[in-house]
C-alpha cells in the first residue's frame, strides 16, 4: 500500500489567484527515493508541503480532493503525530533553524527534546548525527553564526536527529559546492539504505539520476509525468516542460542524431560507458 | 582597459587571511569563470575588483585607477557585483524601484532611464514581476531582480556570483544567453560558479583557486583537463570529459559534439 497518496489535489494559497496544485494524483511508497524536478514556480515546494501536512494545518487556502497518510486523510491527522512520521527540510535553513538555539548542538536537539526522548538517549542522537554530517567541530558554535552551507547541514542534522521513516527533502544543497552537494547525496543514500522513504525535490539532475529510484516532473502546477527514474529522464522532450535532463542523456540523443546511435540513453555515466563501450565493440 | 590584480592580500578584520599574493588581470571583453570550493577565496577576490574589499598588500587598479585612491562608489562604478544571496543587495519596494534606482542616482535623464532599465529587464526576463514587491518574488527570480539592477547601472565589468544556484532550466538559459548579450554589448562578464557545465558552456577562461589563491588561470582545456588541479581546487571534470577520460580518448574533450564527432 503506498504510504502517501493523492488524488486530483488541487491547492490555492490565500489571497491568490492561481492554483499553485492542479489535479495532482501520484503515491509514495515506502522504502523508495523519489526526486521531484522541474521548473521553479511549478508547484514542487507546494507539494512537499501538502505531503507534510503544512497545507491544510498551517496554510489556509483552499484544498481539494484527498490527500491520505497510511490512508489517513491529512485533515484529520495531529500535526505532531505527523511530525514524528514525516521530516521536513526546507529549502531556505535561516527558515527552519529556530534561532532560539545558543548552540548547534542545542539546535540539533531541539526536535528530540519536543518530543521527550530520554536525555541518554538524546545526547547519542545528537552527536552521532553531528559527526555524520561533518558539523562535530561546530556544536558549540552558534548557528546563526555559521555559513550558509554549514547552516544547510545543521538544518538537516536536526531533521535526521528524528529519526522519521520519511523525509521531505527541498533543495538541501542549493548553498553548497560540489563537494558539499556530494556530501549530502552520501548522507541521503544512507538514508535509503536504512529504508527510509525520501521524497527529494532537487535541479542537479545528474545526482537525481544517480541516486532515486522514481522522479516526478512539475510544470505549473501539474506532473506531467512520472515513472522509474531511467524512463522519465532519458526522455528529451522534459526539456520542453523547462526540466533539464543529465548530460549524458543529451550526449545519448546526439549519438542518435548523428546515425551513431547507442543501444539505449544512458542517464548516468555509468551507464554512458557501458553503452559506449559495448557500441565500440559491435 | 583592464582589471588587474597585483602581489594583492586580504586580510579580514578579525585578522583571518583570506587571500595571499594574488596576481590576475582581466582584459576588456574577456569572459572568465572563476572556480573552487567554499572558502577558497573567490568572493573575497571578486570584492576586491569592485573596491569593497581592499588589499591590505599589493594593488587593485580598475583601468588604470588604484582602488586605494578612489571610493568605492567609484569603483563599482565601473565594476558591478551581484552578491550571490540577493536579499543582501535588494532594498526597494519594487523591482522596477530597485532597478531604476542606480540609473536615477546617476540624475540621467528619463529616457536614458528606461532604456537602461528596458535593456536590463529585457536581459533577465523579469518583464512580469516588475510591480511586485522583490520579497513576493520567488528566491530564483529575486535574483535576476539583482541581476537586472546591476545591469542597469551599466557598469564595465560585471561580476556575478554563483549566478545558476537554484536555478531551473528556463533561468540557466536566460543566464548563458545573458553572458552572450552582456558581452556583445561590450560588458564584460566575470562569474564565481560551482556549476562546471555552465563555466564550460559558456566561459573562455577559467580560474581555479584553492588555499588563498590561484592554483590555475587558463583554458577550460587547461584546467577541466589538470587532474591535479581538479583535484586541488575539489572540482570535477564537466560530464563529456569524465566520459572521455574514462574511455582513455586524448585530445581534451569537453564539449558534446567533439565527443559524438570523435566516435
Amino acid at each position: 500500500m503506498a504510504f502517501i497518496e493523492l488524488k486530483d489535489v488541487s491547492y490555492k494559497y490565500p489571497y491568490t489567484k492561481d492554483y499553485a496544485l492542479q489535479h495532482v494524483t501520484c503515491s509514495f511508497e515506502k522504502g523508495k527515493f523519489y526526486g521531484i524536478i522541474g521548473e521553479n514556480g511549478g508547484g514542487k515546494t507546494t507539494l512537499c508541503n501538502v505531503i507534510r501536512g503544512l497545507i491544510p494545518h498551517f496554510y489556509l487556502g483552499k484544498l481539494e480532493g484527498d490527500v491520505l497518510v497510511e490512508g489517513k486523510d491529512i485533515r484529520d491527522w495531529d500535526t505532531a503525530d505527523l511530525c514524528s512520521k514525516i521530516g521536513f527540510v526546507f529549502q531556505n535553513p535561516f527558515t527552519q533553524i529556530s534561532g532560539i538555539k545558543p548552540t548547534v548542538f542545542e539546535e540539533v536537539a531541539i526536535g528530540l527534546e519536543n518530543l521527550g526522548v530520554p536525555k541518554q538517549e538524546m545526547l547519542e542522537r545528537v552527536t552521532n548525527v553531528c559527526e555524520q554530517l561533518d558539523i562535530g567541530h561546530l556544536i558549540k558554535n552558534n548557528p546563526n553564526e555559521l555559513s550558509g552551507g554549514q547552516r544547510q547541514r545543521v538544518a538537516f542534522a536536526s531533521i535526521i536527529a528524528m529519526d522519521t521513516e520519511t523525509l521531505v527533502i527541498d533543495e538541501p544543497t542549493s548553498q553548497l559546492d560540489p563537494e558539499g552537494t556530494e556530501s549530502v547525496f552520501n548522507i541521503i543514500n544512507t538514508l535509503k539504505h536504512s529504508n527510509k522513504t525520501i521524497i527529494l525535490v532537487e535541479h542537479k539532475i545528474d545526482l537525481i539520476a544517480e541516486f532515486c529510484d522514481e522522479v516526478l516532473v512539475m510544470e505549473n502546477g501539474t506532473v506531467v509525468c512520472s515513472g522509474l527514474t531511467k524512463e522519465i529522464l532519458s526522455q528529451r522532450s522534459l526539456m520542453d516542460h523547462n526540466a533539464a535532463i543529465p548530460e549524458v542523456a543529451k550526449f545519448g540523443h546526439a549519438m542518435a542524431d548523428a546515425g551513431k546511435p547507442l543501444a539505449e540513453i544512458p542517464v548516468t555515466m555509468e551507464e554512458a560507458l557501458k553503452l559506449v563501450k559495448e557500441r565500440s565493440a559491435r | 582597459m583592464a582589471i588587474e590584480i597585483k602581489n594583492a592580500s586580504f586580510r579580514y578584520p578579525n585578522g583571518f587571511v583570506a587571500l595571499e599574493n594574488i596576481n590576475l588581470t582581466i582584459h576588456e571583453g574577456e569572459k572568465v569563470a572563476i572556480v573552487g570550493q567554499n572558502g577558497a577565496g573567490k568572493t573575497t577576490c571578486v570584492k576586491m575588483m569592485n573596491g569593497l574589499n581592499r588589499p591590505f598588500e599589493g594593488d587593485v587598479i580598475i583601468d588604470g585607477v588604484n582602488t586605494k585612491d578612489v571610493t568605492v562608489a567609484t569603483t563599482a562604478r565601473k565594476v558591478g557585483y551581484v552578491f550571490q544571496n540577493p536579499d543582501e543587495q535588494i532594498f526597494n519596494n519594487t523591482a522596477r524601484a530597485e532597478i531604476e534606482f542606480m540609473p536615477r542616482y546617476y540624475k540621467l535623464d528619463e529616457k536614458e532611464v528606461k532604456e537602461r532599465v528596458d535593456y536590463a529587464v529585457k536581459i533577465c526576463d523579469i518583464e512580469k514581476y516588475m510591480d511586485i514587491n522583490p520579497y513576493e518574488i520567488p528566491y530564483p527570480i529575486r535574483k535576476f531582480v539583482a541581476i537586472a539592477a546591476v545591469i542597469a547601472s551599466r557598469p564595465k565589468y560585471i561580476v556575478l556570483d554563483e549566478p545558476t544556484a537554484g536555478q531551473d532550466l528556463h533561468g540557466t538559459r536566460t543566464l548563458a544567453n545573458m553572458v552572450d548579450q552582456l558581452t556583445k554589448d561590450g560588458i564584460t562578464v566575470i562569474t564565481i560558479t560551482h556549476d562546471m557545465e555552465f563555466a564550460v558552456q559558456n566561459f573562455d577562461r577559467v580560474i581555479a583557486m584553492a588555499h588563498k589563491n590561484i592554483i590555475k588561470d587558463g583554458t577550460a582545456q587547461d584546467i577541466f583537463w589538470d587532474d591535479q588541479i581538479l583535484a586541488d581546487a575539489r572540482i570535477k571534470k564537466p560530464a563529456m570529459g569524465e566520459l572521455a577520460k574514462q574511455l582513455g580518448m586524448d585530445g581534451r574533450i569537453l564539449f558534446c559534439d567533439e565527443l559524438v564527432g570523435r566516435l
